[in-house]
Order: structure tokens, then sequence, then C-alpha cells
């Protein structure tokens, strides 16, 4: 989890991640910074999410997204 | 719904942009918004240059321009129009069609079609359609299909989903009967219950443009926004377009019996880099064969990327031999198309510049 943060930290250093269930509810993520966390991961991870899964449900928290991650066979 | 022409092929395509241009850096001061955040979607996105009209400039203005350059030049005889169909969503007035402004302005022939279409991102697919149903006519040898928006003069410049994509140009696309007989297919699919994922509110019948309608609203996430201008809900047409087009191209191709390793070129709808790449992703076609570089350098202009991703990246390939193409657009209505054909042996394709003048 301490990469992914950095990586959420990254994109919005002023967010403390690991105190919100609701990153896009709680303001701590907007749509734009999804579709540049997305492209993180995919660099970072060396996947390709697949567009049908960038919605706000895989991204509303640290769990939600080590989910995704470990369905693209990635270790968060 | 599938569509199967014979003998129909575009014989000549212009894109015509407005020699003004924006730049993502300089205009990132508009946006109430840390530097570090916009240069990541300068990254991701392709935002960078884009296009935009001086105050005043219509869509006819950009039209005209372009069919007087083709005029002058020779390479389209104004008599040989018999139907002009003008497909935009940002037209000169509410009434008259914007073509029929064109014909006048130009003195075409009263023998002949014009035909507005209010379309957007589809709007290249739906004005082909269009086209080739006309050809069907024996009266009709010769279409010219323009594509032309001016939405900057529609979005808020304080409105970072919208304002940095958006890219003002025209396209004039000639269209006639093929000597040869070679099939086009095509399939069109609409969902009018999304309509408000892309939507201008104000300005129509339902809510007239007021003093109220004109006033900038905070709209969430920093963003500005009034209801005379354009309201683009991002997520719901990200999703929309990757659960739709993917289906849809796989639909294409097995009707017309074409596998996906004999398409050359996927020329697409440029709304921006990321949501293509990912489309290609999806589609494991290579990213050299579907090109995402017209946002970057000219903005998304709405139904004219497709003839502005032709005449940026194969103007020479469409001057000769003819090759395989798969094109889709996707956008306001809900609306997706896709058209699977042969380009080339064009007369002409290419990239002009409307001048810096205002309109009129």
């Amino acid at each position: 989890m301490t990469a992914l943060i950095a990586l959420l930290q990254e994109i919005r250093p002023e967010s403390d991640f690991g105190a919100s269930r609701d990153f896009l509810g709680d303001g701590l993520l907007d749509s734009f910074d999804m579709i540049s966390l997305v492209a993180a991961l995919d660099t970072a991870y060396r996947i390709s999410i697949d567009g049908v899964d960038i919605v706000p449900e895989h991204f509303s928290n640290l769990d939600a997204i080590a989910a995704l991650l470990r369905k693209y066979g990635a270790a968060p | 719904m599938n569509f199967v022409f014979r003998g129909k092929r575009i014989s000549g395509l212009l894109a015509v942009v407005p020699a003004n241009e924006g730049s993502f850096l300089e205009e990132m001061r508009n946006f109430d918004f840390p530097v570090n955040r916009s240069l990541k979607l300068k990254e991701v996105m392709g935002y960078d240059k884009h296009r935009l009209v001086l105050d005043g400039v219509c869509v006819s203005d950009l039209a005209v321009f372009g069919l007087r350059s083709l005029f002058d030049r020779g390479l389209l005889v104004p008599g040989d129009i018999d139907a002009l169909i003008l497909v935009t969503q940002s037209p000169d007035h509410l009434m008259p069609p914007t073509s029929s402004i064109v014909q006048g302005r130009l003195g075409l022939k009263q023998d002949m079609l014009c035909l507005d279409i209010n379309q957007g991102c589809a709007g290249f697919i739906v004005g082909l359609l269009e086209a080739f149903l006309l050809l069907e006519q024996p009266a009709v040898r010769k279409v010219v299909l323009i594509n032309a928006d001016v939405m900057s003069r529609k979005t808020s410049p304080k409105d970072r989903n919208s304002f940095p994509l958006i890219g003002d140009a025209a396209s004039i696309t000639v269209i006639e009967r093929d000597q040869n007989d070679s099939v086009i297919h095509a399939n069109l699919k609409m969902d009018g219950t999304r309509h408000e994922a892309l939507m201008i509110p104000a300005g129509g019948m339902r809510m007239p443009s007021s003093a109220a309608t004109a006033a900038l609203e905070d709209v969430g996430d920093r963003n500005l926004r009034a209801k005379d201008h354009l309201r683009m809900d991002g997520s719901a047409v990200f999703n929309f377009v990757q659960v739709e087009v993917p289906p849809m191209i796989e639909s294409l191709l097995e009707t017309a019996g074409v596998p996906i390793g004999d398409v050359e070129w996927f020329l697409f709808h440029q709304p921006n880099r990321f949501m293509l790449q990912k489309l290609a992703d999806k589609m494991r076609i290579a990213h050299a064969k579907m090109p995402s570089n017209v946002v970057e350098q000219f903005g998304n202009s709405s139904g004219v990327t497709i003839p502005m991703v032709i005449a940026t990246n194969l103007a020479g390939r469409a001057r000769g031999a003819r090759f395989c193409a798969c094109l889709a657009g996707f956008g306001v209505g809900l609306t997706w198309g896709s058209m699977l054909l042969s380009l080339g042996e064009m007369n002409f394709c290419e990239l002009i510049e409307y001048p810096n003048a205002t309109g009129g």
C-alpha cells in the first residue's frame, strides 16, 4: 500500500488518503485526477486498466484500488 | 442499425482551422487549479495547442472560406454541387439553416438541396450516411458535406473540464459515385436517454438565454460555467465510449467479413489521447494504426476530427492508392457510429488556415 499511497500523493500531495473511504466524495480526487491515477498505475505496474473499469467505485478508497490492481495481476 | 452502400467514394477532403492558436500552458492561469495537476493532465490527455476562432467568426465563415479556396483553385466547380449537407451544433442562427447561408453567400444554384444536421462528434459518420443516401438519387451526382463547429464560443474559459480540449474547425468533404463497385459498411446507434451527458442547457426554447443563464456558476472541481455553455459529464462520456465503441467496431467488421488485421487505419473521433489509447488497448490495435495526435495540435473540433485526423496524418496516402479504413465517431445524443470503407485516390486532401480575421 505504501507505493500506492505514494502514487496518489504525487497527484494530490495535500490529501490524506489513509483517512478517507470515499476519495471522490470527500474531494480528495476528482474525475481528472482519476485519469491521471490510471495513467500512473498503468506505468508503475506495467498493466493497462480496461476503460470500462475506470469508474468511481474502483477508485473510492485504498482497498478498492488495491482490489482493481489485483484483478490485473499486480500486487499493490 | 446496419447500412450497406455500393459505388460511392470520398473524392476530396479539405480541413480548415483558424490561424489563431491557444496554448494550454498559457491558459492554465485561467483555472483555479494547482499547476502540477494541470501539467499532469497535459501529459495524459494530450492538452497542448488548440485552434480558436476570433470574436464573431461563425461556422459559415469557415465553410465559405474553404469552399472558395477549392473553387479558386479549380478543385471543385460550384455548379457541380447538387447537395450541401452541413453538420454543426453551433449554427450561425437558430434559423435559417446555415447551409442556406453558405449557399447564398457563394451564389450556388437553386436546383440543389441544402440540409443542416444537428450532430457533434459522430457527425462525420452521420453526414456521410446522408450523402450516400442522397447519391442513390439519379439527380444527385455530387454532394458536399461540411462539418463545422465553433464550440469555443460556447465553452467557458474557466471550465478546465472542457475548454482546454475544445478546438474550432471546419471540413469540406466531396462525395460522389465511384466507378469501382466498392462496398461500404456502416452502423449507427443512438441513445437519447443519455442526452444530458453532453449539452448546452440554455439558448433554445426550453431555457431561453437570459442574464441568469449567462452568469458563471461554481459547478464543482473549481470550475466556473454558465448555462449558456457546453456542459460535459466527462466520466459518463468516457464510460459510454469504452463500453459502446469496441463492440460496435467488432460488429461492423463481423458484418463486413473483414478481419481486424486487414484494416490499415482506424481513424476515430479525437476526444483526447488517453481515451483513444484505452480504446486501442481494449481492441488490441497498435497505437500507430489509430492516430491520437489531433487534440494536442488543434483541439477537439467535434464532427471535424475524423477529417482532421485524415488531413493531418494521411494527406499523401489519401491521394494515392486506396486503403482499408475504419472510421468511428461517438458523442452528443448520445450517438455512436462506425464505417468501413476504402479511402484513397482523392483529388485533394489538405489542411488550410482561416486567417486571423473577425467574421462576417
